[in-house]
């Protein structure tokens, strides 16, 4: 694309308290703000494929609504905000295929509760992120429509579930996105492409209209360059909802006011940061554990200490969710008959062969596998030999979480063994994909909450993630942690060639 | 643990999952990677230990017993495969 101008240069990488400004101030309006980001996806995401659908027309609209509502005083925080959504999200009127064959014709006919309340926010969206097929993957290559590139290196994979979402928030393609996260799917694809990712406790944000996949797991979660622009976007996406039977009642947050340092001394001063042997032990590639140790040191010298704790349990977490989630799975994605919606066969005999045919076409591979595990862990039998031993396991490690955060407040360590892999170098083999997500499946089970941010690079350039993870509900307290690190650090203003 | 090519066309019509018999073999070498994995979890004694089946463990809401919802079927339906006079189309299933 040709250069892009000083002025359009800047928005493009503002962080949204800037872009609050501009739009307050009449330097820009909604809807030029949100024809930049279209044409920058316009010109870049054929390279990058990070969209299924880009939905210009709404989003035009959202904008001029945006502008008449900044116009009237009327705007709040997010008011005429361009931002991508996971097209897991359901959306009114717009394609939502959860990056299936088998949804590849749906059209929601309503909107999921994080859709309209970012709606009424005033957001605008752009469109509807890549993905792994119904979130089940690593790296995105699972997508019916083909894998997202990620923007530091398009040989290389984004990371998954989210990986379009991550792949748009690096490349600036949005300055914002929504995300899930049932093993791993917000943090790892944030720390792939080099920005900040989290995914709050299970039951802060509905699962209304967001394509179940393991729903005692699935949780929405929010992609942005920053802490500060994620403590927006949550705060925004959170909120109780009747009508997930799992949403808690309990009063708003304002995780933005959170990020107020302190005002004296040293801003992590009296934080305790509980580093997991486990986790340091051995499986980290060179890079990203000197990424990580240089990126402790830093917590360090803003007044953190840092102590041992111990995650004995930790490694059966991957044996365990492979369980619990295709479980989970195989009964939610029961649903896909080829009857109410979605794909069904051209050719069929009779009932059951349409059943088989409509869904043996409409899924990929890796979901089919995953139905398949799940429906022998319940069958008659297995049940207790596979799923009740993982439902004790899942006790074991959420037990062993609990007892480290009393000797700390958050805990830290990578969020990935590795960085980004080439595009290919594991689509044949399941297993070793599903072990790159060690140090983010844990959490999952647990039901804590977890954010990723950038702590560096390795020696190929690629993006290097730091995890951190605190007890239900301290979302505001791993936002402000990450933000001072921030405020200190410019790793999360680094950018990929293509927004520089 | 390995399964054979019945044990998986078995789950695949459980699961209402068509499967040629090169993707019954194809599929079934996955699944023994995959269940080796799992298989790790059978190490470990959880005599005693609760099933965890949820994070929050609450007990599941109520609501009054009231009518929430608008009749949308048309918009429902719309996205349906088949349809005829506001009902889905299946194949005849009794004779």
């Amino acid at each position: 694309m040709p250069p892009a101008s000083t002025a359009a240069h800047t928005m493009i990488n503002a962080s949204l308290v800037e872009l609050r400004r501009a739009l307050d101030a009449r330097q820009i309006s909604s809807v030029e703000l949100a024809t930049l980001f279209l044409n920058r996806i316009a010109a870049l995401d054929p390279q990058l494929n990070a969209f299924i659908t880009v939905d210009r027309d709404g989003a035009l609209a959202a904008a001029r609504v945006a502008d008449a509502r900044i116009a009237a005083g009327e705007g709040g925080p997010l008011t005429g905000i361009p931002l991508a959504h996971k097209d897991l999200f359901c959306t009114e009127g717009v394609l939502t295929t959860c990056a299936s064959r088998m949804l590849s014709n749906f059209v929601s006919p309503y909107d999921a509760h994080v859709v309209s309340l970012l709606k009424e926010a005033g957001a605008v969206s752009l469109g509807k992120t890549n993905m792994d097929e119904f979130a089940m993957g690593s790296s995105n290559e699972s997508s019916f429509y083909g894998p997202t590139k990620n923007p530091w290196d398009i040989t290389r994979v984004p990371g998954g579930s989210s990986g379009g979402s991550a792949a748009a928030v690096a490349a600036r393609l949005a300055p914002i996105a929504t995300g899930s996260d049932t093993g791993g799917s917000v943090r790892q694809p944030a720390a792939f492409c080099g920005i900040t990712g989290i995914k709050p406790t299970y039951g802060l944000v509905s699962r209304y209209g967001m394509v179940a996949f393991a729903s005692s797991l699935d949780q929405g979660g929010a992609f942005g360059a920053s802490a500060e622009d994620c403590a927006l976007l949550l705060g925004a996406m959170t909120g109780f909802d009747a009508r997930d039977s799992t949403s808690l009642e309990r009063p708003a947050e304002d995780y933005a006011a959170a990020l107020a340092a302190p005002a004296a001394g040293k801003p992590l001063e009296g934080l305790r940061i509980g580093l997991p042997r486990e986790f340091f032990a051995e499986g980290m590639a060179d890079g990203v554990r000197a990424a990580v140790e240089a990126a402790l040191a830093q917590y360090r010298a803003l007044g953190a200490s840092t102590v041992e704790v111990s995650l004995p349990n930790a490694k059966l977490a991957i044996p365990a969710y492979y369980v619990i989630a295709p479980a989970e799975c195989s009964s939610n994605l029961s649903r896909f008959d080829g009857v109410r919606y979605g794909h069904r066969a051209a050719e069929y005999t009779d009932l059951a062969d349409m059943y088989g045919r409509s869904r043996a076409e409409g899924f990929g591979e890796e979901v089919k596998r995953r139905i398949l595990i799940g429906t022998y862990v319940l069958s008659h039998g297995y049940y207790d030999a596979y799923y009740l031993q993982a439902q004790r396991l899942r006790r074991l490690i959420a037990e062993d979480f609990k007892a480290a955060l009393t000797q700390c407040d958050v805990i830290a360590g990578p969020t990935t063994p590795g960085t980004a892999w080439t595009l290919g170098a594991m689509a044949d083999d399941p297993v070793q994909m599903y072990l790159s997500d060690i140090y983010t499946i844990a959490v999952n089970l647990a039901g804590l909450p977890g954010i990723s941010h950038p702590c560096g690079f390795d020696a190929a350039g690629l993006p290097v993630g730091l995890q951190l993870v605190g007890d239900y509900f301290a979302e505001g307290r791993l936002l402000a942690t990450t933000h001072h690190f921030q405020q200190a650090t410019d790793w999360h203003q680094r950018r990929p060639e293509c927004a520089r | 643990m390995s399964l054979s090519n019945e044990q998986v066309g078995h789950i695949a019509r459980l699961a209402r999952i068509a499967l040629t018999d090169a993707g019954i073999e194809a599929t079934r070498a996955k699944l023994d990677d995959i269940f080796a994995l799992i298989e790790q979890m059978q190490a470990v004694g959880t005599t005693g230990v609760a099933p965890m089946s949820h994070p929050q463990e609450l007990a599941t809401r109520l609501r009054d017993d009231v009518v929430t919802e608008t009749d949308r079927r048309d918009a429902f339906q719309k996205v349906a495969p088949q349809t005829e006079a506001g009902l889905y189309l299946v194949p005849k299933v009794i004779e």
